[in-house]
């Protein structure tokens, strides 16, 4: 066995593993907050790669200027679906919900087709392309960057959560909806800034993930993996995301590597339904005690 | 107005169609259905066709997810499962026609328990993912099980033949799928008269008293399980034969989105939900064709924009239907159907 080689591939999966991770933070803030499975989470992320080549190269302007205003792009189509199609849901039972997400997803996807047509295409390259070595294995820089940030990121949410008002209300509102509004959390503007942030993360995901593989129309299934991810993690766990996202960017980078490309679907949805079968509610998920 | 149909018996209460009016409008309906190829043109013939699998697919998807309750992804996986069988029935041991769909219909059936046993462990949103995870595999399975399902070139269907006539036109193919869609239709409805469809609806209401009442939870869902794929199963049987060629793309994870949404903006739990349902989702992408040949002179380039049209369109009929009319299609139909019986009253 050649260890080296072993250890570029661990290195790139956990490097895409980060980027899985950040998707499925998009999936449990939303969980967290409003108890919707999103599946277009995935779309969301196309979403964010199209608005970044949209402004970048569409409209020329600097990466600087693109980056945040495709995230802001993000963080805006979820104010507007929280607000249009989740909140004349609430109560619904939560397959109708899931299926609205759905639908949604493929809107999206119509769209961006519509707009961009079918061809997948290259973001404009923002990150230079200087391989990174860690000791003497190679690292691509997108997946080093990409790792990075998402690792910032994650942390910052993290941080959120324990000390700003917001993620406190946030934590709050999952706990008890009832209780939140008796102390005076706004729970409908709780529910709206979760899906404004997540749909924002998704976006910002979207960028980095363009940018390591190029952008299409179908790069939404992204999302998938990304919901095997929060499955196994936990749905309503941050550290849940991080861990499962970081496990099954292991994974399906082995499996990639040792079985071969066809073998990265399957080990994953294998892994899926052994955890429905022996865990559930996830790794660091809430239990929660139900009868079949 | 519909007056005099006081029921006198309990059998009489029951039956399927208990009025007059009832049973002209089903003579009636028969009689379109067994007419229709001569009027039809070979374009609409097909159609029917595609209409009557996907009817009889979103039929069985009715029984789990609208009757059971229990939602399930993974119903063009079941599909994938039949039309193979099919294809390797007929290919390697050459058995007849009708008896290569039955068995498609048991084989997937067999598979569907086999989906169904993480129901043990979970339900709601974490079974539909679970049927998702399953349908991957199964996917998986069709491309790398190559000596017999032929890896990602599929395998080639040879036309049905029935007592030596061989069914290869859509003109042909109608008079086996028609008849046997809807004989599956009468069996759905027919089972909800039974203990195990009035179970399946227990289940459904309110899980922990189906179990108070003597309803063993697991064995009946693995049961709604088992029927729900043995519809896939036959209506991917037929699938096979009237496309005659299946590979793995055949039935893609959307497809099984297609027949969730076929039902739902249908209407859960209801017969006629999933026919009202598949027809009109199976219709409209062709109908924003004939919108975009329409079109064309006004837009010249319409006819690039049908594909993504489609997606959109299809998208929003799902937002559309949960958002405004949650009881589907047959519910429309039920509220005209109450304006005729109440008419000339305040309806």
């Amino acid at each position: 066995m050649d260890w080296l080689f072993f250890a570029e591939v661990t290195l790139a999966g956990l490097g895409s593993g980060a980027l899985l991770a950040l998707t499925a933070l998009a999936f449990v803030l939303i969980y967290k907050a409003t108890r919707v499975i999103n599946l277009a989470v995935g779309e969301i992320l196309m979403l964010g790669g199209y608005l970044f080549f949209a402004f970048s190269a569409g409209f020329g302007l600097p990466v600087w200027a693109a980056i945040p205003l495709a995230i802001a792009g993000g963080g805006a189509v979820g104010a507007l679906v929280e607000r249009a199609l989740i909140r004349p849901m609430l109560g619904e039972t939560p397959i109708s919900v899931f299926m609205v997400t759905v639908g949604l997803g493929s809107v999206l996807m119509g769209v961006a087709e519509l707009v961009w047509n079918t061809d997948p295409r290259a973001l404009p390259d923002f990150m230079g392309a200087t391989p990174v070595f860690i000791g003497e294995a190679y690292v691509s820089r997108k997946i080093a960057v990409g790792f990075v940030v998402a690792g910032v990121v994650i942390a910052l949410f993290l941080l959120l959560f324990r000390f700003w008002r917001g993620g406190v209300a946030l934590r709050a509102t999952a706990s008890d909806q009832a209780a939140a509004y008796s102390c005076g959390i706004n729970v409908p503007g709780v529910f709206s800034l979760a899906w404004i942030v997540a749909c924002a993360t998704a976006a910002g995901a979207g960028i980095l993930v363009g940018a390591i593989g190029g952008i299409s129309p179908t790069m939404g299934v992204f999302g998938l993996s990304a919901l095997v991810v929060v499955i196994i993690g936990g749905l309503d766990s941050v550290l849940g995301a991080l861990v499962g996202g970081l496990l099954i960017g292991l994974v399906e980078a082995w499996a990639g590597t040792y079985l071969g490309g066809e073998f990265k679907l399957v080990t994953t949805f294998s892994l899926l339904i052994a955890a429905l079968m022996i865990r559930p509610y996830g790794l660091f998920g809430t239990v929660e005690i139900e009868r079949l | 107005m519909r007056i005099a149909t006081a029921k006198e018996t309990y059998i009489a209460d029951e039956g399927l169609l208990t009025t007059n009016t009832q049973r002209a409008w089903m003579i009636v309906l028969a009689l379109v259905l067994a007419l229709a190829p001569f009027v039809l043109n070979a374009y609409w013939l097909y159609l029917a066709c595609l209409v009557a699998i996907n009817v009889a697919s979103a039929t069985g998807l009715n029984i789990l997810t609208g009757y059971t309750g229990l939602v399930s992804l993974g119903q063009a996986a079941f599909m994938a499962v039949g039309a193979y069988a099919v294809a390797f029935l007929d290919g390697h041991l050459g058995t007849p026609f009708l008896l290569n769909i039955l068995a498609a219909g048991l084989i997937a059936a067999a598979v569907g328990v086999l989906v169904g046993v993480p129901s043990l462990r979970v339900k709601g949103l974490y079974l539909a993912i679970a049927t998702i995870a399953a349908s991957f595999i199964l996917h998986f399975v069709f491309t790398n099980w190559v000596s017999v399902t032929g890896g990602m070139s599929g395998v080639n269907v040879a036309p049905a033949r029935l007592f030596g006539i061989e069914l290869a036109s859509p003109f042909a193919l109608y008079f086996v799928i028609v008849p046997v869609t809807a004989l599956m239709v009468l069996g759905a409805a027919n089972l909800f008269r039974t203990r195990i469809g009035r179970a399946f609806i227990a289940i459904r209401d309110r899980d922990i008293s189906a179990e108070v009442l003597g309803i063993p939870l697991l064995q009946y869902k693995l049961m709604s399980f088992a029927l729900s794929s043995f519809y896939a199963g036959v209506a991917g049987g037929m699938w096979a034969y009237f496309f005659r060629v299946v590979t793995p793309e055949s039935f893609p994870f959307a497809t099984s989105i297609f027949f969730l949404a076929a039902v739902i903006v249908g209407g859960l739990g209801t017969i006629l939900g999933p026919i009202l349902g598949a027809a009109f989702m199976t219709l409209v992408p062709e109908l924003l064709k004939y919108v975009v040949e329409w079109l064309g002179p006004v837009f010249p380039n319409a006819g690039a924009a049908l594909s993504p049209v489609r997606t959109i369109v299809f998208g929003a009929l799902i937002i559309f239907f949960l958002v405004f009319e949650p009881q589907g299609l047959a519910e429309i139909v039920r509220r005209v159907r109450r304006f005729f019986h109440l008419w000339p009253f305040k309806t």
